[in-house]
């Protein structure tokens, strides 16, 4: 009777751990955030030390400027971004039927100037569309990341997904081996993350300012000896998509802090 | 380009009662040591001294060096009997003159 009994609490006991392993095996993704040391969480995580908020502050102000011939502001068609814009930033890049093509957040923003304000489209990486990009993708601050469920983006995020595997530059390298197959060990001191765009635009220790994830991208470019793109550019663009799909369901961190 | 500039304090403050004054300044802080991607000096440019004001009694001062990192970061404790305007003013090379101003309400 006790032997039946102890194989009965064994098997108990081994369908539990399975459980667990099981649960847990099914997603080892982590955010940059997990990979850093706790000072540096310690900026991400508190708004009144997070300088990534002087250019939230930034873009909160622009957002209410009117601009362009059409002598109107975001706000004026959109309200306050903390309520409008909240969900944007977790499903961009997103396709845009007018250019047919996906446009990512910062496009999507400079397609509104151009369009709706009638005013000249800010520069790439330039500091107010930077400042609006965070202000916009922060009302997106802890939501799942969600691309759009959109068939016309699959050819783009086809050529996203190859670009990831593809070998790059000099030094022949793809993302997949570093940040698939390496994340958590060590390039030169500093640790390799899963490279998930779950706080852009964000703050960069090394940069000492607010960056997109196309500077990052091409930063990436820099450091394998490849031709770096310039920004805007469709396999960019691509990249992003397909990043955005390998981290569905990750939360949306921005404004992060990164080393 | 506008220069932004952050200054938080509790959103509950009491009499008597001390808390932190937390202040972001977004500021290059260039040591005049660094050079650009064509190899030219990038010239110094830093904030040097920050004051802070309540009312007419200057409650805070701090002198800052080339070794602080770009848009610095200053904490300050501070204690009030009754509510004021808080003044926080940062100068620096060039001419660098920007000032906060918040109105402190004690509950």
């Amino acid at each position: 009777m006790t032997g039946v009994w102890l194989v009965g609490v064994v098997g108990v006991v081994s369908v539990v751990l399975a459980l667990q392993t099981g649960a847990a095996a099914a997603d080892d993704r982590r955010s940059g955030l997990d990979f850093m040391t706790p000072a540096t969480q310690a900026l991400q995580r508190d708004d009144g030390l997070n300088p990534a908020l002087l250019w939230v502050r930034g873009g909160e102000a622009l957002w209410s400027t009117k601009a362009g011939r059409a002598d109107k502001a975001c706000a004026d068609c959109h309200g306050a971004a903390e309520r409008s814009m909240r969900g944007v930033a977790a499903r961009h890049p997103a396709f845009d039927a007018a250019s047919e093509n996906p446009l990512t957040l910062a496009g999507r923003i400079n397609a509104c100037r151009v369009r709706h304000q009638q005013a000249p489209p800010w520069a790439a990486e330039s500091e107010p569309l930077l400042s609006v990009e965070a202000h916009v993708a922060m009302a997106s601050r802890g939501l799942p990341i969600a691309p759009p469920d959109d068939a016309r983006l699959a050819p783009f995020r086809a050529t996203g997904q190859a670009l990831f595997n593809q070998r790059l530059g000099q030094l022949d390298l793809s993302c997949a081996q570093c940040h698939d197959g390496l994340a958590g060990r060590r390039l030169g001191g500093s640790v390799i993350p899963q490279g998930h765009p779950t706080g852009y635009p964000l703050y960069r220790l090394e940069w000492q300012g607010l960056g997109s994830l196309q500077r990052r991208l091409r930063n990436c470019l820099t450091g394998v000896r490849a031709t770096v793109l310039p920004y805007g550019a469709a396999d960019l663009v691509a990249l992003e998509l397909h990043l955005m799909q390998r981290a569905t369901g990750m939360a949306v961190e921005t404004p992060a802090v990164r080393p | 380009m506008a220069t932004r500039a952050l200054v938080n304090v509790p959103k509950l403050l009491r009499r008597g009662e001390v808390f932190e004054v937390r202040t972001l300044l977004g500021h290059p802080m260039e040591t005049g040591f660094r050079r650009d991607s064509d190899g030219q000096m990038l010239p110094r440019e830093v904030v040097t001294r920050l004051e802070a004001w309540l009312g007419d009694e200057r409650v805070f001062a701090a002198d800052l060096h080339l070794a602080v990192a770009a848009n610095p970061y200053v904490a300050f404790p501070l204690q009030l009997q009754t509510g004021g305007t808080l003044r926080v003013r940062w100068t620096g090379d060039k001419g660098f003159d920007h000032t906060e101003t918040l109105n402190l309400i004690v509950a």
